[in-house]
C-alpha cells in the first residue's frame, strides 16, 4: 500500500490569493488525488439581496466579485429587465457593452499577470499588471472608481460617455493594443514557457461537456460556446467580433485564447465607440415605474465564462427570489481532470489556469447528524461556538503572557 | 591560529563575504526591480532584513520534528559556506598561507549549504518542506556532476594544476581562460550551475512560492532563518567570485585592478539576475534533463576542445 502525503494549497497560500483549500493528495510529486473545500468567505449575498430594492441590489451584487464587478450588475440587469419587458437605448447598450468588455481586458491581463507569478515569471507579472493600470485609470474617468463601477440600473446606465472622452478612451485603446502586442509576443514565444505550459492540464472537448465548464476554459478545448453569441444581450449583436477557440485544451490554449480576446474585446470597444458618435442624441436610460410580478433569467459573459442570475418579483420593489450562479464554480470541478496524475509544478498552474475566482465559488452548507437527521450547527450555535472559542483564545494568551 | 581565525570570521571569511554578499544581493534585488518597473530597495535593506531576523524576530520550533537538527542546520549552511568562502577568496586576494585553495576541497564545500538544507527541511516534518527537500537533491544530482566538469576542464586548460592560487597565476600571466572558445562553453556552463546552487529561477524549485510556499524554507523563522540568509548573501558572492578565478583572470588588486575586480563581479552577478528575471521556473524533470543531457554535452565538447588546444 502506498502513503500519499497531503499537500495543502490553502486556506492562505501564495498561489490563490482568496481564501479556499484544495487537498493535493499525492506519491512522491505525482498527484493523485484532489479535493477541494470552498466557502471561507460566505456573505449569503442571495439572502441579503431579498432585503433590498432592486435598485440597491446593484450595489450589492457588484461586490460579489472585485475583478468581475460588472459581470454581476449586468446578468442582474438582463434579469429584471426581462421580468420588467424593457427595451433599452442604443446608448445605454453601447456604454454598458464598453464597460463589459474593458473588464474583460483588465481581467485578462491580471490573470496572465498571475500566470506568470505561478510559474515563477515575475517580469511577466510587473509587466501585465503595469499595463493593466491605464484600463482601470480609463475606469475612473468614466465612473469615478478603478473597481465597482456603479454603471448599472434598472431601465439603463447612470452615467453617460460624452463626445469629448471617446478619443481619451481611443487612444489608451491604441496603447494597450501595443502593449498587448507585446505580452503576447512574449509569452507565445518563449520556449520556456512552452515547456511549462504546452500539454499541461489538459482538458478534452468531452470533459468540458461533462463537467459543463464554461468560458475561457471551455473555449481553450473548442468548445465555441459564449454567452454573448448564444444569447446575445446589451450591443452584442449591433457589433462585428468571433468568438475565439483553440483546439489542445492545455494550459497554453487558455492563455491563448484570453490573450486573443483581449483583441476582440479592443475591437467591440472601438465598434461601440463609433455607435456612440453616430447616436449623439438620445437617452442612456429608460424611466421605470415599476418591476411588475414575474420571473428573470439575466445571463451575461463574464471574463470567467457565464454569469447567470434568476429573480423572481411580487411585483413590490425587492425580489422574492434571487440566484446567482457564477462561472468559477463549475470551472473548480474540472481540476478533477486537469490535474489528477500530473507532479504538483504542472497541478498549480492547472489549478491558476481557470482563474479562479473564490468570490464565485462560495456556497453554504447545511450539516444533518447522521442518526437524528436533524439540523445541527444552525446559526446560533455557530455563533456560541465561536464565542467559546473566543474565549479560550483569550484564556490561553492571558496565561502565555503571565 | 589566531591569525586563521581572523581569516575565517573577519577577513576573507564570515564578515567580508556576508557584507559584500549582502550589497551584491541589494545590487540583484534593485536590478530585478529596475526590469520590473518597480522602484527596488534601498541600499541597507539586506541589513534590516538580516539584523530584523536575527534580533526581533521569534524562532518558531515546529511541533513535529526534531529541533536540535533544525536549528543546526542553518548553523553548518554558514560553516560550509564560509569556509568554501575562505579558500576560494585566499588565493582570490593574494594572501599566502599554507593551504592554497585545493578545488576538490572547494567543490565539496560549496555543496555543504544545499546538504544542510535538506536536513534542515527533512527534520522539521513539513510536507512541503518534504517536498522542497526532495526537490533539492534531484536539483543537486542534476547540476553537480557539470560543475565537477566544469572544474575538470579549467584544470585541463592550466596543466594538471589542482590549486585555485595556479590556475589564477596561470591566466594573469597568460591570457583569462574565457578567452578561448572552450573557456566561453564552460562559462556558459558554469553560469547554469551558479544559478542552480544558488537555487535563483528557473531553478528556484525547491523553494517554489507559489507551489510550496518556500519549501525547504516554510518553517524557518527568526535567528535560524537569518542565518540561512546570511549563507546566501555569502554564496551570492563567493560562486561568481570563484567562476571568476577559475575562468576570467582573477583579481589584479592595484590600481585600476581594483575597479576590474569590482566589475567582473558585478558584471557575473548581472548576467544570474538578468537570467533569473526572463525566465519562469522550469520543472525538476526539465532541469535535470537540462543538465545531465545538454549542459553535460556542452561541457564534453569544451573538454575535447580542450585536448585539442582550443
Amino acid at each position: 500500500m502506498s502513503k500519499k502525503t497531503l499537500i495543502p494549497i490553502g486556506p492562505y497560500h501564495p498561489l490563490q490569493e482568496e481564501p479556499e483549500l484544495f487537498k493535493l493528495y499525492c506519491d512522491g510529486e505525482i498527484v493523485k488525488d484532489i479535493k477541494w473545500e470552498t466557502g471561507y468567505n460566505h456573505r449569503g449575498i442571495e439572502k441579503l439581496s431579498e432585503s433590498k430594492t432592486y435598485e440597491q441590489i446593484f450595489f450589492l451584487v457588484e461586490r460579489i466579485c472585485g475583478i468581475c464587478s460588472n459581470s454581476h450588475p449586468f446578468a442582474f440587469a438582463n434579469a429584471v429587465e426581462e421580468i420588467a419587458d424593457i427595451e433599452l437605448t442604443n446608448r445605454a447598450k453601447y456604454i454598458r457593452t464598453i464597460i463589459a468588455e474593458l473588464e474583460r481586458i483588465h481581467s485578462h491581463l491580471l490573470w496572465v499577470g498571475l500566470a506568470g507569478h505561478f510559474l515563477g515569471y515575475n517580469t511577466v507579472f510587473m509587466w501585465a499588471w503595469k499595463y493593466r493600470e491605464p484600463t482601470l485609470d480609463l475606469f475612473e474617468m468614466i465612473s469615478g472608481n478603478r473597481n465597482s463601477y456603479a454603471m448599472f440600473k434598472v431601465g439603463g446606465v447612470r452615467r453617460d460617455i460624452e463626445e469629448a472622452k471617446i478619443p481619451v478612451i481611443q487612444k489608451v485603446l491604441d496603447d494597450i493594443k501595443k502593449k498587448t502586442d507585446l505580452l503576447t509576443g512574449a509569452v507565445m514565444d518563449d520556449p520556456v514557457i512552452h515547456a511549462r505550459t504546452k500539454g499541461v492540464g489538459i482538458l478534452t472537448k468531452q470533459d468540458v461537456i461533462d463537467y459543463g465548464a464554461v468560458g475561457p476554459t471551455a473555449r481553450a478545448s473548442g468548445l465555441a460556446i459564449d454567452v454573448r453569441k448564444d444569447d446575445p444581450y446589451a450591443a452584442y449583436p449591433l457589433v462585428n467580433w468571433k468568438v475565439i477557440t483553440a483546439e489542445a485544451g492545455d494550459v497554453f490554449a487558455k492563455a491563448q485564447v484570453r490573450l486573443l480576446e483581449m483583441y476582440e474585446s479592443i475591437s467591440i470597444i472601438e465598434q461601440c465607440l463609433d455607435g456612440l458618435k453616430k447616436e449623439k442624441e438620445g437617452a442612456i436610460e429608460v424611466k421605470v415605474k415599476e418591476i411588475p410580478e414575474g420571473i428573470g433569467n439575466g445571463r451575461a459573459e463574464a471574463p470567467r465564462g457565464e454569469v447567470f442570475h434568476f429573480v423572481q418579483s411580487d411585483g413590490s420593489n425587492s425580489p422574492v427570489r434571487h440566484k446567482i450562479r457564477a462561472p468559477s464554480y463549475v470551472n473548480i470541478a474540472t481540476f478533477r481532470k486537469s490535474c489528477v496524475g500530473q507532479t504538483i509544478a504542472d497541478a498549480t498552474i492547472s489549478l491558476a489556469a481557470v482563474d479562479p475566482c473564490y468570490c464565485c465559488t462560495e456556497r453554504m452548507a447545511v450539516a444533518y447528524d447522521n442518526s437524528s437527521g436533524k439540523k445541527i450547527l444552525n446559526a446560533k450555535e455557530l455563533i456560541d461556538l465561536s464565542i467559546l472559542k473566543t474565549a479560550e483564545i483569550k484564556k490561553t494568551l492571558s496565561g502565555r503572557n503571565e | 591560529m589566531a591569525v586563521n581565525l581572523f581569516y575565517f570570521l573577519v577577513f576573507p571569511g564570515l564578515l567580508f563575504a556576508g557584507v559584500v554578499g549582502a550589497f551584491l544581493s541589494w545590487f540583484d534585488r534593485k536590478i530585478s526591480a529596475r526590469v520590473q518597473f518597480r522602484k527596488g530597495p534601498p541600499l541597507l535593506q539586506p541589513f534590516y532584513d538580516f539584523f530584523k531576523l536575527l534580533l526581533v524576530k521569534e524562532t518558531i520550533l515546529p511541533k513535529h520534528g526534531s529541533p536540535l537538527v533544525f536549528l543546526i542546520a542553518p548553523i553548518f549552511a554558514v560553516f560550509g559556506a564560509t569556509m568554501a568562502g575562505v579558500f576560494i577568496l585566499l588565493p582570490l586576494f593574494n594572501i599566502t598561507t599554507g593551504f592554497r585553495g585545493d578545488l576538490l576541497v572547494i567543490f565539496y564545500l560549496l555543496t555543504i549549504p544545499s546538504f544542510s538544507y535538506i536536513i534542515g527541511a527533512l527534520a522539521s516534518g513539513n510536507p512541503l518542506a518534504a517536498v522542497g527537500g526532495s526537490r533539492e537533491m534531484k536539483l543537486i544530482i542534476s547540476y553537480e556532476l557539470t560543475f565537477l566538469l566544469v572544474i575538470a576542464g579549467v584544470i585541463m586548460k592550466c596543466g594538471q594544476k589542482f590549486d585555485l592560487d595556479s590556475i589564477i597565476q596561470t591566466q594573469q600571466a597568460g591570457s583569462p581562460f574565457i578567452g578561448s572558445i572552450s573557456g566561453v562553453l564552460l562559462f556558459i556552463a558554469g553560469i547554469f550551475c551558479i544559478q542552480a546552487k544558488l537555487a535563483l529561477v528557473p531553478f528556484d524549485m525547491p523553494e517554489a512560492e507559489a507551489e510550496i510556499t518556500e519549501g525547504i524554507f516554510i518553517e524557518y523563522s527568526g535567528a535560524a532563518y537569518a542565518m540561512i540568509k546570511l549563507t546566501k548573501y555569502i554564496m551570492f558572492f563567493i560562486l561568481p567570485a570563484f567562476l571568476i578565478a577559475l575562468l576570467m583572470n582573477g583579481f589584479k588588486l592595484e590600481g585600476i585592478g581594483i575597479l576590474w575586480a569590482v566589475l567582473k563581479v558585478l558584471a557575473v552577478v548581472l548576467a544570474l539576475t538578468l537570467i533569473k528575471n526572463t525566465n519562469p521556473r522550469i520543472k525538476i524533470k526539465q532541469a535535470i534533463s537540462f543538465f545531465l543531457i545538454w549542459m553535460n554535452l556542452l561541457v564534453v565538447i569544451a573538454l575535447v576542445l580542450i585536448a585539442f588546444g582550443y
